[in-house]
């Protein structure tokens, strides 16, 4: 019996459903709150209260259950231990608490207060809320217990402590226990390998080509097996003999296959069918000694269904597994391991529908699994498969993680007919699929690396709904929307709203010394993807599949995109787009930018000039309006004023303010003129680059602007075409005022001439302020001129300056900062590989904040 | 914002009388503040021959924009009007008509205590906009103004005289002569019309518009020819009004993003049509064509994805055999035009419990769409680009998976059919393609073929035996492996 002094330790799995069983007076309450966290523990007594105002109204207990269940299932599916106190003395009670822990895939643990009734009426009668409570309850309660004890692990609880008296009960700890599945700790690196099927020639030549020496990694790399060691193949005690030897002496992990299941319960000696490859197995363990098959056995049998690795980021197992069965304890979630989803349906070979699981998944560890035989083992949502079909003839494939490199070594011979051939995608394919509207829709928050989280509001999501469903590019082609950018502070200089100064200072402020002045070129924005063909916008973008009827028609498929700030494709003829980027293609190819970079694809940031190529229904029906309203009117206006002035009549004032309206209206038809003229093709089209944006596994936001323009000077520079065009620049050092002054300067003769504008930037690219906060990346000076365009013909008169003065600039700055953060995001997650869905979630979310409310004019 | 009025006379009948019609004295200048701008009347000729007086409006466009309450766009009632790159100040719109019965709202009433006699009397009249927002154009503009007696000359204003190219803008120069009209009768025209061509987004209008229609309308608005198109645009607007300033913003926003108009894509309703709305023969036969394929295919839960304004929905109400029907659609704007219709606010618990709507969208797969009976895709897949049909054929075919889909589209052939289409013309401004009867087999079988689907289809509408039905439908019906091999 246990040492009173020491008292029984428990072992409590860290998640799982606790259920304590005692009766009232038991101390169910002070144990719990001894053992665990006051916010694990749900009471019975407590949500009696929550719903009745009163913690012993006994006509309140389904509500009080109803709650008590509602809260343990939201903690559970949390993945948060809970403990429920409550007298659980009735099996029914007990078997509504299994379900849950079911429900939730964890383990349920009961914990039994066998404490005599004597001892439970005195504690009650000592409580002034219980103290008229009859005894018969008492009585009740401890005899439904007893009877209850010899039932618990039948019922469901996978452990069991009964603490039999007072002093157990007083003397017990609790220790809490890793899942066997919970291998967070291991880092690895690992290597992870597909099913081999008994083909243990194939896995020694990929031990041997990941560097393993006789199953020893000599950097201390950890083979990690997905299962399928054995069936079908030539030499599956060969497999087993080296993976087992592996897992032994610490060098490898392995879970088990449906294939291993099946061979384990023969060797247990279930009846099984000796189908699927299980009678080439037997047959070769025939010759093996007996301890072996022993061994094989205790093996097979100590098989852990998945392992959570890596801090969380990995999770290996046989068939794939969805987000939430990862790290839990339930046969529903070992079934799932061994066996994957079906649909319950059989295809045309006889073999189960397997159900795309990995199309829906959105988690955010890794799945590395196996099972289902594809050629070439694909990403997809983060999910990979590494069954590549070995024994089939295919090839054996291994995962370097956290590298996320594949080895292979081909199958030396077809081992074993396959009853259907591979199928020619990944499961899940390549087809444009499968963004869900759950990763859009409705209010939502972004985390991003830059900025935290960034929350997006329903309303806004709904409108970048209609706008990304009805008028975007395809998604995959769509991997950023570039964010909107903040005006510099109001000027005070006479006659000036925006001037270059104000930007310059709130450089200095927020300690940026050295900043660039890049010209604006009053074009639209447009975000050029450009591949270096079909195949590599095939490869990495996944469109132009061959499964695909329009693919085909268009034969060969896009090779890359342009787009404007709304994602909408810039021109409506597709062929005059593909020309665009087979241009870029062909100034990169000749800067020598596809091999320097390590690319075949560059995302491009630009400006496409002039602006009447995509503005021009609104420079008809609003710029030119106004100007043909105002050239139509004002005259004949004057004309009158003029006659009543020559009759004497007073318009003096009138008369010249009609005048200045005159000279006004001219200049701001003059404005907007220079930003427009015609184009026949590409003829007269011109493009503008300003950042690199991101090629093929890195992100450039944070590549500083001088060696981006670098960059871009040697594209436009090889571009024989006449397309694109330099963006001028000058650097400026905010604390010197000889170089803001030239930087004004600048500013003020290209202004004058009738230029847009500039942006100034901080040289640094992506730059955080002494307190750490992400500065502007860009603060726009726009032209005095330029500025009718945005604030009406008039707006430099200066009664209409003084009121315009008083703009808000905070919200447009703080817009400015998220969208960047979520720029920078989608870059960065499409740099490192991530799925669609997560590039696509950043991207949208920009396109949603676009819809906030904040000064259009900013 | 300018308009000119000039009368001609004799000794006798001076045309100086203009001043005592008008109250306003031609020897002076005044000035009227108005609650867009200050309003003008000064006379640039006041001879007993000829006498022009004339309106001018300034309009700050600057207190236009800001006379909301809160920060820039925030508290603006209009979208439009809270551009500060607006035509208001320039063009003859409904703020004229609006300073117009406030600075002569004797002379429109026809009262002169002075000269009593001079209201009623005709005198020869002629009226000058230099820039008059139209609508509808210079034919629009005669059809209204040369019924009431006027000689109408209306010339389009170009653009911009640099862009030839660019044509002509929405603005009319013109003019309006009569010998027959009195003064206060050509002022009730210009306080109704001068709105009416205008693009009608600008306008205040009060609850007691329609009161106030009636009465400056009365003695000519009855008889006229456009009667209609005069009431209802005048009318319209106040939807429009509430709608912009309620409704849109997201989308305007986003519109004003990407230097487009809102119109380009805020356009999943319908625009007004002039005339009240009649529903198309066709439309009513798509319906039922669409109605009697769902009840043999037994389907009582029923998806109508692309439900727009939701007059499917409103007809499968009407037969209990649809236990549930779900709208769908991705304009939040056409979803509320729907609710209006359905009256989901009022409807009775029962059947309220029948029917749901809410956005959702066919680029993505969506788990609410999953389990139905059958699915209705009526008049929608014409709207996507083509690049994005596989998206919606895998959210419908491969995720949603409902028992039967139909689908619905424009058979192109038949629109050499449509007298009032130009050759070469989609039927509506937003469908991305056409197809004819052979592609859209093509794509329906190809579809079928991929997720395991037979399909038939059926003509809806007139079937010409030349160029076949108006519109096409495919029926997919969902086939069980078992029984795709079978057949």
């Amino acid at each position: 019996m246990t040492d009173e002094t020491q008292g029984r330790v428990l072992p409590v799995t860290d998640l799982s459903l606790v259920v304590l069983v005692g009766a009232t007076g038991s101390g169910k309450s002070t144990f719990a709150r001894r053992h665990f966290k006051p916010t694990e523990v749900i009471s019975s007594d407590f949500c009696r209260g929550l719903v009745s105002d009163d913690e012993n109204d006994q006509g309140a207990t389904k509500d009080a259950f109803d709650v008590l269940h509602y809260i343990a299932g939201k903690r559970l599916a949390a993945g948060r231990r809970t403990v429920v106190d409550a007298t659980s003395v009735q099996s029914d009670a007990r078997r509504q608490l299994i379900d849950l822990a079911k429900q939730y895939d964890v383990l349920p643990i009961a914990i039994v207060l066998d404490v005599p009734e004597e001892v439970c009426a005195e504690r009650n009668a000592a409580r002034t809320d219980r103290a008229d409570m009859p005894r018969r309850v008492i009585h009740r309660h401890t005899r439904e217990l007893r009877r209850s004890l010899r039932h618990l692990e039948r019922e469901g609880f996978r452990k069991v402590h009964i603490l039999r008296g007072v002093d157990e009960v007083e003397h017990a700890t609790v220790v809490t226990e890793k899942r066997f599945n919970d291998l967070t700790h291991l880092t690895g690196p690992f290597d992870i390998i597909g099913d081999i099927h008994g083909c243990a020639a194939e896995l020694e030549a990929l031990l041997g080509k990941l560097g393993y020496v006789d199953g020893v990694h000599p950097e201390g790399r950890t083979a990690v097996f997905v299962g399928d060691l054995v069936d079908r193949g030539p030499d599956s005690p060969g497999v087993l003999r080296r993976v087992m030897a592996m897992v032994k002496s610490g060098n490898a992990l392995c879970v088990p296959g449906n294939h291993e299941n099946k061979y384990g319960r023969y060797l247990r000696g279930r009846k099984v069918q000796h189908t699927h490859g299980l009678a080439e197995t037997i047959e070769q363990m025939a010759g093996e000694s007996e301890e072996f098959v022993a061994e094989v056995r205790e093996f097979l049998d100590g098989l852990v269904s998945h392992y959570v690795l890596d801090g969380g980021r990995l999770v290996v197992c046989h068939a794939g597994l969805p987000e939430k069965y990862h790290g839990r304890t339930s046969g529903r979630v070992r079934s799932h391991a061994l066996y994957g989803d079906t649909t319950g349906e059989t295809d045309e070979f006889g073999l189960p529908v397997r159900y795309p699981w990995a199309e829906d998944y959105r988690g955010r560890a890794a799945v590395v699994y196996g099972h289902t035989p594809v050629p070439e083992a694909t990403w997809l949502n983060n999910t990979i498969c590494l069954d590549t079909g070995a024994v089939f003839g295919g090839k054996l494939t291994a995962l370097r993680w956290p590298e996320r490199e594949l080895a292979d070594v081909p199958a030396e011979q077809v081992w074993y007919e396959p009853a259907k051939p591979l199928r020619s995608d990944a499961p899940g394919g390549q087809d444009g699929r499968p963004l869900d509207l759950a990763d859009v829709r409705g209010r939502r928050v972004v985390e991003t690396r830059h900025q935290g989280r960034v929350s997006i509001r329903e309303e806004n999501a709904a409108a970048a709904l209609e706008v990304m469903s009805r008028f975007a590019v395809d998604p995959r082609l769509l991997p950023y929307l570039p964010p909107t950018m903040a005006p510099t502070a109001t000027s005070h200089v006479e006659g000036y709203l925006e001037h270059p100064e104000e930007a310059f200072a709130q450089y200095k402020e927020d300690g940026v010394a050295r900043v660039v002045c890049e010209e604006k070129h009053m074009g639209s924005r447009a975000v050029a993807l450009v591949c270096r063909d079909a195949e590599a916008a095939r490869k990495r973008f996944g469109v132009g599949g061959t499964s695909r009827s329009s693919a085909a028609e268009s034969g060969g498929g896009p090779t890359g995109s342009l787009y404007t700030r709304t994602g909408r494709p810039f021109l409506d003829d597709d062929a005059l787009t593909e020309e665009i980027l087979d241009r870029v293609r062909t100034a990169a190819g000749e800067a020598g930018l596809w091999d320097e970079l390590e690319t075949d694809w560059l995302l491009l940031d630009a400006e496409l000039m002039p602006w009447s190529l995509k503005a021009s229904g609104l420079l008809r029906s609003q710029y030119a309006a106004v100007g043909a309203a105002s050239g139509a009117v004002l005259p004949q206006a004057l004309s009158a004023l003029q006659g009543a002035a020559a009759r004497g009549v007073d318009v003096a004032g009138l008369l010249s303010r009609t005048g200045e309206r005159a000279t006004d209206a001219a200049a701001f038809t003059e404005a907007y003129r220079r930003y427009c003229w015609t184009t026949d093709g590409l003829e007269g089209v011109r493009l503008a680059p300003f950042q690199i944006l991101a090629v093929q596994g890195r992100s450039l936001a944070g590549l500083p602007h001088d060696e981006q323009l670098a960059l871009l000077d040697r594209l436009v520079e090889h571009d024989g075409s006449g397309l694109l065009q330099t963006t001028r620049r000058l650097y400026v050092d905010t604390a010197d005022p000889e170089s803001v002054r030239a930087g004004v300067d600048w500013w003020l003769e290209m202004t004058g001439r009738g230029g847009e504008g500039m942006v100034v930037k901080p040289v640094g690219a992506v730059v955080r302020d002494g307190q750490g906060r992400l500065v502007q990346p860009g603060i726009k000076c726009r032209g005095r001129e330029y500025l009718r365009i945005i604030y009406g013909p008039e707006y430099t008169r200066p009664e209409n300056l003084a009121r315009l003065r008083s703009r808000f600039l905070n919200h447009k700055r703080s817009l400015a900062i998220r969208e960047y953060a979520l720029g920078l995001e989608a870059l960065d997650r499409l740099a490192e590989g991530e799925p669609l869905w997560r590039v696509h979630e950043a991207v949208f979310g920009v396109l949603a904040l676009e819809s906030e409310p904040v000064d259009p004019r900013l | 914002m300018f308009l000119t009025i000039t009368t001609t006379g004799t000794p006798e009948r001076p045309a100086t009388d203009l001043g005592y019609l008008l109250h306003k004295h031609p020897d002076k200048a005044q000035a009227f503040s108005t609650s867009y701008g200050t309003a003008h009347v000064l006379y640039p000729e006041a001879e007993a021959g000829r006498c022009t007086a004339a309106l001018l409006l300034e309009v700050d466009a600057v207190a236009l924009v800001r006379r909301g309450k809160g920060k820039g766009r925030g508290g603006a009632p209009d979208a439009a009007l809270a551009q500060y790159v607006n035509d208001r100040p320039y063009a003859a719109s409904s703020l004229l008509a609006v300073a117009l019965s406030s600075v002569f709202s004797s002379a429109m009433k026809g009262v002169c205590h002075a000269k009593p006699e001079l209201p009623g009397q005709v005198r020869p009249l002629r009226v000058e906009v230099p820039a008059l927002p139209a609508r509808g154009g210079p034919d629009l503009v005669r059809k209204l103004f040369a019924p009431l007696g006027w000689t109408v000359t209306a010339e389009p204003v170009p653009l911009d005289s640099a862009f030839p190219a660019w044509g002509d803008s929405r603005y009319v120069r013109l003019v309006l002569e009569s010998d027959a009209l009195t003064l206060a009768e050509a002022l009730r025209h210009l306080y109704v019309l001068l709105p009416v061509l205008d693009d009608a987004k600008h306008y205040w209008v009060a609850p007691d518009e329609v009161d106030k229609l009636l009465r400056v309308g009365e003695g000519w608005l009855p008889g006229h020819p456009e009667q209609r198109l005069i009431t209802s645009r005048y009318l319209s607007r106040r939807w429009a009004l509430t709608r912009q300033a309620t409704e849109r913003l997201e989308l305007v926003r986003l519109a004003e993003t990407d230097d487009s108009e809102v119109e380009e894509i805020d356009n999943a309703v319908e625009a007004e049509t002039e005339a009240e709305e009649k529903p198309t023969p066709l439309a009513v036969q798509r319906r039922e064509a669409i109605v009697t394929a769902l009840r043999q295919s037994g389907a009582a839960r029923v998806l109508d994805l692309g439900c727009g304004q939701g007059q499917l929905v409103q007809t499968l109400l009407k037969d209990p055999a649809f236990t549930e029907i779900v709208g769908v659609d991705v304009s939040m704007r056409a979803l509320t035009i729907a609710s209006r219709r359905l009256k989901l606010d009022r409807m009775g618990e029962r059947q309220a419990s029948r029917v749901q709507l809410f956005q959702g969208s066919l680029a993505y797969t969506d788990a609410r769409l999953k389990g139905y009976d059958a699915a209705v895709l009526s008049e929608v897949v014409e709207h996507l680009d083509l690049p994005r049909l596989p998206a919606l054929e895998y959210a419908v075919f491969g995720s949603a998976r409902p028992r039967t889909v139909l689908v619905t589209t424009p058979n192109v052939e038949y629109n050499v059919r449509w007298e009032s289409l130009p050759a070469g013309h989609v039927r509506h401004g937003d469908h991305r393609f056409e197809w004819t009867r052979a592609e859209f087999r093509a794509w329906a079988e190809a579809v079928a073929e991929r997720h395991g689907y037979g399909v038939a289809f059926e003509p809806v509408g007139p079937d010409d035996p030349e160029v076949g039905p108006p519109t096409q439908m495919a029926v997919f019906t969902l086939t069980t492996p078992k029984e795709a091999k079978a057949a």
